[in-house]
């Protein structure tokens, strides 16, 4: 093996909560009492949660330890495709913990709270701006919630018109939670395949598109990396029949600043915060996803919004066409602040430029390992690129083996298995954060796992040995499930 | 820009090698029709500094304690939240993770998640627990929608003292659905009205809030056997107070098939609303209906304990628009930090932190009405209540409001009926002397 990042570490063990602690002991700082005892009916009372008690050292070094067993963006390169593992600015940190921002209750009358308001009214103005569609809802706690929002506006948009619709066009292309979300709507989710390009094809979308579908669901670049060059026609077609078009925004790193979202024929569009605005992903959230709509469709956004009157900022239910409320506040406050704080220290420029950047890094990588690994498309990619397996197949080698392998050289594996349109998908998302001495360790890496491949497979076999676990019984854990102690 | 490392130098390698001769010409896929020709029109860059005076100003504007005295709850809910956590949290190996797709370097947010749904369990008395959901509100919907899967029926039953913003969360998300949502009358003592349930057939779930929005502890059990009189309706409870269960009968015990609720009490700040933490759980015959993401416990190899993403197949990844919800992200680190609180309270910490803010919260409310004001509703309650004010107390609360004093929320917004209400809210956060102002400033 060459020399690499990866690393056995310090590596110490530790027990489930409560498997440590004793009764007696306590974390917490408790309160005087100030007040005289008042006792409550027994009936009512119980015996209290059987949690396990432990000072404040057991509680600090348990989880210290268990973070050493999990891999960052902080602690290497995590190029999960899709993902957009980006680094996470800790200034944005700074300013969620603010206790004007971080205190705020969320019912507080809205003169005593106009610094939080203004952050949410300036933040849809800016996410207006580099999505190109003019109105924006930030209640979303998460993409797929986003995505839910967009059907649920797709639903009361047809019903407006007095003709509701019963289908959704999803691409094979497309997010994996596009058709539950679509579900949720009570829409039939019907497949179209990508071309032999990988894109989508006007004549396959003319061929289903009827007066009974609502629309489409694009992700453009869509989940092969690949914009969709063809998506102007698409976009008339599914207009020409009445329909919307819905954009997947998880891939936006790759077009901020390149390319204006309205002009190419998209009606709503949710954005992940967590991917393109560099807000961290929290080891599964929380997460926000605004949707961003036209003019015209603006009516049926969630409620509250945020609106201007008189130089004060003010909460405003008056939208009765609104699709109602998704959050029982405002959505991911918290999230907001750090996109808010990463567009405004980035600005119009650099944000261009993490794009163009991210864009670099991913062709660079897809030019410098195409030939070592299977490249389906080959053709100009945008913030990712897809590989596979198939090059190692007759070694019996298969993209799970790659991804374990890869850890042992100190990175995260990319994307693996999707999209599924590519069997044995690696799919590369390297972000613009990531600079070029990193991407070539990642790059010889990827090329030494291929030589191993060929000349001592079991290596990769065998891998990972170096975490604290090996490769889990994922079978059993299903087939058996311990979901609690 | 101090997040893009590229120098000149590395950008022009890195572009012979891809085969471009500057930035814009990576981007020859995109049509030239669809390129857009303007620059984005945003504010010029910050630097870190003027960021911090930017941010910093915008917070000052915000009343929030200590600096003013906020006796509001509603949902959101001011307790202490220990330095060790927010230190905790400061661990970026658990904030800059993704969900744990690999297991082998994820141990650290698998099993601390693991560990969350056992204090789930144990704290509401269920046998499964899910790894979090958005917030209390969007749980609840996805609760209704479970329970609609599992009996295969059209309606629902929700108590009118649900917390009112979850009851719209639940009907935005039923909408499309074409199930009915049938709203059950609240008594004269502030629980709901269990008399109304007798009319109700063909029921998917009847879904009640405890304690509920107006701060009573709603009678669960009795709720519970009316409603499973009909055996295949489920008893969704709600919860916007976790907290309450160190000290009340959890809902497990008393009949609950889905309990759930929000948990931003669980040493989650308020910030504004969100993120919080939607918690759910459930009885074990119905795991594979559970929307959301679990982690389950396994063993590696070489049989050492380990944790994974289990039971995937209900998800939507997979079985796509069968799947038991669309939910992917949730709320991970929130999901960590109420288990770094409960386990910095521990057993003993959390029964004695719950009997204060109950204790205190009656403190208050026997101030209150030994000053000649009215409890609205004469059930136990936990670390809130109703009180009518007379006739012009909006200028009152105006008033307080100068004198950086929240004195509860108005309910006439959501209850017409409840002009002059309000419902307060008094935590271990409370001191006796800020109690004891608020009755005097309210009384003055």
């Amino acid at each position: 093996m060459k020399k690499s990042f990866g690393t056995t570490g310090l590596i110490l063990d530790e027990p489930l909560l409560w498997e440590k602690g004793a009764k007696g002991r306590t974390g917490f700082s408790m309160p005087r009492q100030e007040v005289e005892a008042s006792p409550l009916d027994d009936e009512l009372v119980g015996d209290g949660p059987d949690f396990p008690d432990l000072s404040e050292v057991d509680v600090i070094r348990h989880y210290t330890r268990l973070s050493q067993w999990n891999f960052g963006v902080d602690t290497g390169m995590y190029p999960l495709g899709s993902c957009t593992m980006k680094y996470n600015p800790k200034t944005n940190e700074r300013q969620v913990s603010l206790p004007g921002f971080a205190g705020a209750h969320p019912l507080l009358p809205a003169e005593l709270s106009q610094g939080v308001l203004k952050i949410l009214f300036e933040l849809e103005r800016y996410l207006a701006e580099i999505s190109g569609l003019p109105a924006v809802t930030l209640q979303p706690a998460a993409g797929s919630q986003g995505e839910l929002t967009g059907m649920l506006i797709f639903r009361a948009y047809h019903q407006s018109k007095g003709a509701p619709r019963s289908k959704i066009i999803i691409p094979d292309s497309a997010h994996g939670t596009n058709p539950a979300s679509a579900a949720l709507c009570g829409f039939k989710a019907i497949p179209l395949k990508s071309n032999e390009s990988g894109v989508l094809s006007p004549e396959a979308v003319a061929a289903i598109m009827d007066e009974d579908t609502a629309g489409i669901m694009v992700t453009n670049p869509n989940t092969l990396g690949l914009f969709e060059e063809n998506i102007l026609k698409v976009t008339e077609i599914v207009h020409s029949k009445g329909g919307l078009v819905y954009g997947d925004g998880a891939n936006m790193n790759a077009i901020m600043g390149m390319v204006n979202l309205k002009n190419i024929g998209v009606d709503v569009l949710h954005l992940n915060l967590h991917k393109t605005f560099s807000t961290p992903h929290g080891g599964g959230g929380p997460g926000s996803g605004p949707v961003c709509v036209t003019q015209e469709l603006e009516r049926f956004l969630p409620v509250p919004r945020v609106i201007e009157k008189d130089g004060r900022f003010v909460l405003s239910e008056d939208f009765p066409e609104s699709v109602g409320k998704l959050h029982a506040f405002y959505g991911n406050f918290g999230v907001l602040i750090k996109a808010y704080s990463y567009i405004r220290s980035l600005g119009a420029k650099n944000l261009k430029r993490a794009t163009q950047l991210a864009v670099l890094n991913a062709n660079y990588i897809k030019e410098k390992l195409k030939g070592t690994f299977y490249l389906r498309y080959d053709r100009p990619c945008m913030h990712e690129c897809v590989f596979s397996d198939k090059n190692q197949t007759p070694n019996k080698v298969t993209t799970l083996d790659i991804a374990k392998r890869l850890m042992e050289y100190g990175f995260h594996p990319p994307t693996i298995y999707f999209p599924l349109v590519v069997k044995g998908a690696i799919m590369i998302e390297p972000t613009e954060t990531e600079c070029k001495e990193d991407i070539d360790h990642f790059i010889d890496a990827m090329k030494a796992i291929a030589e191993e491949a060929k000349n001592s497979p079991e290596l990769l076999f065998e891998a990972p040995k170096t975490p604290k676990v090996g490769r889990l019984d994922e079978i059993a854990a299903a087939r058996y499930p311990c979901l609690s102690d | 820009m101090r997040y893009l490392p590229h120098t000149p130098e590395d950008i022009a390698a890195m572009l012979q090698v891809a085969g471009a001769d500057n930035l814009d010409d990576l981007f020859k896929a995109i049509p030239d029709d669809c390129r857009r020709k303007d620059d984005l029109h945003l504010p010029e860059p910050l630097t870190e500094w003027d960021l911090n005076s930017h941010m910093s100003t915008l917070a000052a504007t915000v009343a929030v304690s200590p600096e003013y005295k906020v006796f509001m709850g509603a949902g959101s809910y001011d307790h202490y939240i220990p330095a060790s956590i927010n230190y905790l949290l400061g661990r970026s190996e658990f904030s800059t993770a993704y969900t744990p797709y690999q297991p082998e370097i994820s141990q650290g947010t698998l099993q601390a998640v693991y560990e969350y749904q056992t204090l789930v369990t144990r704290l509401l008395g269920m046998e499964v627990a899910n790894a979090s959901m958005y917030d209390g509100a969007s749980a609840l919907a996805e609760a209704m929608l479970m329970a609609i899967r599992i009996t295969r029926r059209k309606k629902v039953a929700v108590s009118s003292v649900i917390h009112p913003l979850y009851r719209r969360v639940v009907q935005t998300y039923l909408a499309p659905t074409e199930c009915e949502v049938v709203e059950i009358p609240y008594l004269a003592n502030g629980r709901t009205d269990l008399s109304q349930l007798t009319n109700l057939e063909d029921l998917a779930a009847v879904a009640v809030q405890s304690p509920n929005f107006l701060g009573c502890i709603e009678d669960l059990k009795a709720i519970g056997e009316k409603v499973h009189s009909d055996k295949k309706t489920l008893l969704v409870t709600c919860f916007s107070e976790p907290l309450a269960f160190g000290l009340l009968k959890n809902p497990g015990s008393l009949g609950a098939d889905i309990a759930c609720g929000e948990g931003q009490s669980l040493g989650i700040p308020r910030s504004f609303g969100g993120p919080g933490l939607g918690m759910f759980a459930a009885r074990k015959q119905y795991m594979r209906n559970m929307p959301g993401r679990l982690i389950g416990q396994t063993k590696d190899k070489d049989g050492k304990r380990g944790f994974v993403l289990t039971l995937a197949t209900r998800e939507q990844h997979i079985r796509r628009e069968k799947a038991t919800s669309n939910i992917c992200s949730n709320q991970g680190l929130c999901a960590t930090t109420a288990a770094m609180y409960m386990a910095a309270l521990g057993g003993t910490g959390i029964r004695e932190l719950a009997r204060q803010n109950h204790d205190r919260a009656e403190y208050l409310k026997s101030g209150l009405k030994k000053a000649g004001f009215t409890i609205s509703f004469d059930c136990p309650t936990f670390n809130e209540f109703v009180v009518e004010f007379p006739a012009d107390f909006k200028t009152t609360h105006k008033r307080l409001l100068e004198k950086k004093i929240v004195a509860g929320l108005a309910l006439a917004p959501y209850y017409p009926e409840l002009a002059n209400h309000y419902l307060l809210c008094a935590t271990e956060t409370s001191s006796k002397e800020d109690m004891d102002t608020l009755v005097k400033e309210v009384t003055s």
